[in-house]
């Protein structure tokens, strides 16, 4: 004989297996956590809200009195003294991050839809092989790269971070794990039926249904290229980067805590306030992001 | 004629479908995709294998046109690269004397594992950081998403964007150098010369007993990335039913449903994730080098990365950087396997 199932009605929904001594103690870690994970961001911001002698304040606070503005003005003003006007290093992150951005969604999608739908010989292997490529970080090939760079002529021009953003295996590999599973064939063939090319159905049938997985894939490259700093790539001051500029800022050390505080707070505002807006469409395309085998 | 009768014609008279096609030349226009997938099994069998792969080449050669682009970057940058690593660490290549008379064999890899005290420390290092930082956030990762897989949409996605921020915040860490800064306005020394706990400030990031265990807070304070991400996709794609049809066959509790169903279901978003949390553990060289500074004191926080920096892009010695790559790498690859391995267990 089995024993009688232990239901409990959560919000006017059956819930099996679930104890409330279980869910209390997963509400408490999750409080605890929640608490670390939000506790330095949260300073962060204080800190870059602190006028000058509440910065200096013992013991110090977790809270501010006054709050300022002052703060991201020295950061305007520190950054406006530098070798190359400001604008140059906004220019260069942004154009740095467009460029790479558009050239990889293009490159990694055309390549995504072909390996995720079309029967070609060969397309396994390659698959496999930019899969198991996701481990190789930047550190392990960025000296060899450095060469082969320097051997196209790359070296000191912002095209050295965009084009090998172009060829990134993490961008390919969402890309066409979703198309996989969000795109059925039947769509594709009667399309081709219909006398479609390869590339028409790619470009009117395929992507407009993977515009989820666009998003996830613009948000990667974009986190990866807007924090692009101090790179042994880049040695001209014409092509530094905002983040470079900052973090250069930051190096001044401790007298510089509130402008750098507010420097940090500019740098990652936009990362954050772009995943609020497309959390929902990464979470579709992060749902079919499994490695099969 | 009817598809019916159709069918048994062939299965009577077991023609090949060439055969087929002379005898019923009419059927052809009106054949279904079904039919022509099936044309095609038999033609397969007709040719060569080789002969087989040339024509399946011709008919699909826009597909190599399409992956040309990014095939040809990906080989040239992520590729090539490991290639040219493994042949240069056989030499002496300097990028200062450039000399080309070079080849050493494997002086290097003796140098590195028999000479250089810094390197064996830094792999040490490198080795307990990965040893803790990836599997516990590994793990983390996984707990959050399937703790926060319960709560109501609105409300996930609040948390998540709570657990997930850290990760993407840039340069937001370095706030971490503030709250345990060396001197007393730092909020940690503050707080506890405050309470009268410490009588001096501490150097925590700057002294040899404390800077690794901070540096390994910091990373599992970021760690929360793409694997979280994948997990809490994964567990939403998980059917309500197998759940119920579980608890009617004698699963008790939570614990048990999420090994043998949570688990086995969530195998794929499993390997994608531990293949995610080994790249973050490895690579985590620019925020130890940022909060310990470069070197950090005693070495005590040097990992292979920053020896990798020190040799490649301080003092040109790409031949033997290169080798510091190679072993990196190797390490990489080992610590994959060995979580493939371990993941088959899963749900057993």
């Amino acid at each position: 004989m089995q024993k009688e199932q232990k239901i409990r009605i959560r919000k006017h929904q059956v819930v099996l297996n679930r104890s409330a001594g279980g869910d209390g103690a997963i509400a408490f870690f999750l409080i605890i956590m929640g608490v670390f994970m939000f506790i330095p961001l949260y300073y962060v911001v204080i800190q870059s809200l602190k006028p000058l002698d509440e910065l200096w304040m013992f013991p110090p606070k977790f809270i501010v009195q006054h709050p300022t503005m002052q703060n991201f003005g020295d950061l305007f003003n520190l950054l406006s003294d530098s070798w190359v006007p400001f604008s140059r290093y906004i220019f260069n992150t942004v154009f740095i991050t467009f460029a790479g951005t558009f050239g990889n969604l293009f490159f990694s999608s055309i390549a995504a839809y072909a390996l995720a739908k079309i029967p070609f010989p060969g397309r396994k292997p390659i698959f496999t092989t930019i899969q198991s490529s996701l481990m190789f970080t930047s550190t392990v090939t960025s000296i060899a790269n450095f060469i082969t760079l320097s051997a196209l002529g790359l070296l000191d021009n912002p095209f050295a971070i965009i084009i090998p953003a172009w060829g990134s295996s993490m961008g390919l590999y969402l890309m066409k794990q979703f198309m996989e599973s969000s795109i059925s064939d039947d769509v594709l063939q009667s399309a081709r039926l219909d006398g479609c090319s390869e590339l028409k159905t790619f470009w009117s049938i395929a992507m407009p249904l993977v515009k989820p997985g666009w998003l996830t894939l613009i948000i990667y490259s974009f986190q990866g290229l807007w924090n692009t700093g101090s790179s042994i790539y880049l040695y001209s001051e014409q092509y530094k980067t905002l983040n470079y500029a900052i973090s250069q800022i930051t190096a001044g050390g401790i007298v510089r805590a509130g402008a750098s505080a507010a420097a940090s707070v500019i740098m990652m505002i936009v990362p954050i306030l772009v995943f609020v807006i497309s959390q929902s469409n990464i979470i579709e395309t992060m749902a079919s992001s499994g490695m099969k085998d | 004629m009817t598809d019916k009768e159709l069918n048994q014609t062939v299965e009577a008279r077991k023609i090949t479908h060439r055969e087929f096609q002379r005898v019923y030349p009419e059927t052809i226009n009106s054949i279904s995709t079904e039919e022509a997938n099936r044309k095609r099994v038999v033609a397969r069998k007709d040719i060569s294998l080789f002969q087989w792969t040339i024509r399946e080449m011709k008919r699909y050669k826009i597909a190599y046109l399409m992956i040309a682009p990014f095939m040809f970057v990906f080989i040239l940058f992520t590729l090539f690269p490991v290639l040219l690593s493994a042949i240069l660490s056989l030499t002496s290549f300097n990028m200062l004397e450039m000399n080309w008379d070079m080849f050493i064999g494997l002086d290097n890899y003796t140098r590195l594992f028999f000479e250089d005290d810094i390197f064996l420390q830094a792999c040490k290092n490198t080795l307990v950081f990965a040893a803790i930082t990836g599997p516990v956030s590994y793990i983390l990762s996984f707990v959050v998403a399937w703790f926060i897989n319960e709560l109501s949409p609105r409300i996930r996605a609040w948390v998540t964007l709570i657990f997930y921020a850290p990760s993407i915040s840039g340069g937001a860490y370095t706030i971490w150098g503030y709250l345990f800064s060396d001197d007393s306005y730092g909020w940690v020394n503050g707080t506890l010369m405050d309470l009268g706990i410490l009588d001096a400030p501490k150097l925590w990031f700057h002294d040899e007993k404390y800077a690794m265990t901070l540096c390994i807070v910091v990373a599992l304070w970021m760690s929360l990335g793409t694997a979280f991400l994948s997990f809490i996709g994964g567990l939403q794609t998980i059917r309500k039913d197998i759940f119920e049809a579980a608890a009617v066959d004698g699963i008790k509790n939570r614990w048990q449903e999420l090994w043998f169903i949570t688990l086995p279901e969530m195998k794929n978003h499993l390997m994608f994730g531990a293949v995610m949390s080994i790249t973050g553990a490895f690579g985590f060289g620019s925020v130890v080098t940022q909060l310990c500074g470069f070197p950090s004191v005693n070495y005590s926080c040097h990992t292979i990365m920053h020896c990798l920096e020190d040799y490649g892009s301080q003092r040109w010695e790409v031949g033997y950087a290169s080798s510091i790559a190679v072993v990196l790498f190797l390490i990489m690859i080992g610590a994959n396997m060995l979580v493939k391995k371990l993941l088959s267990k899963v749900g057993r």
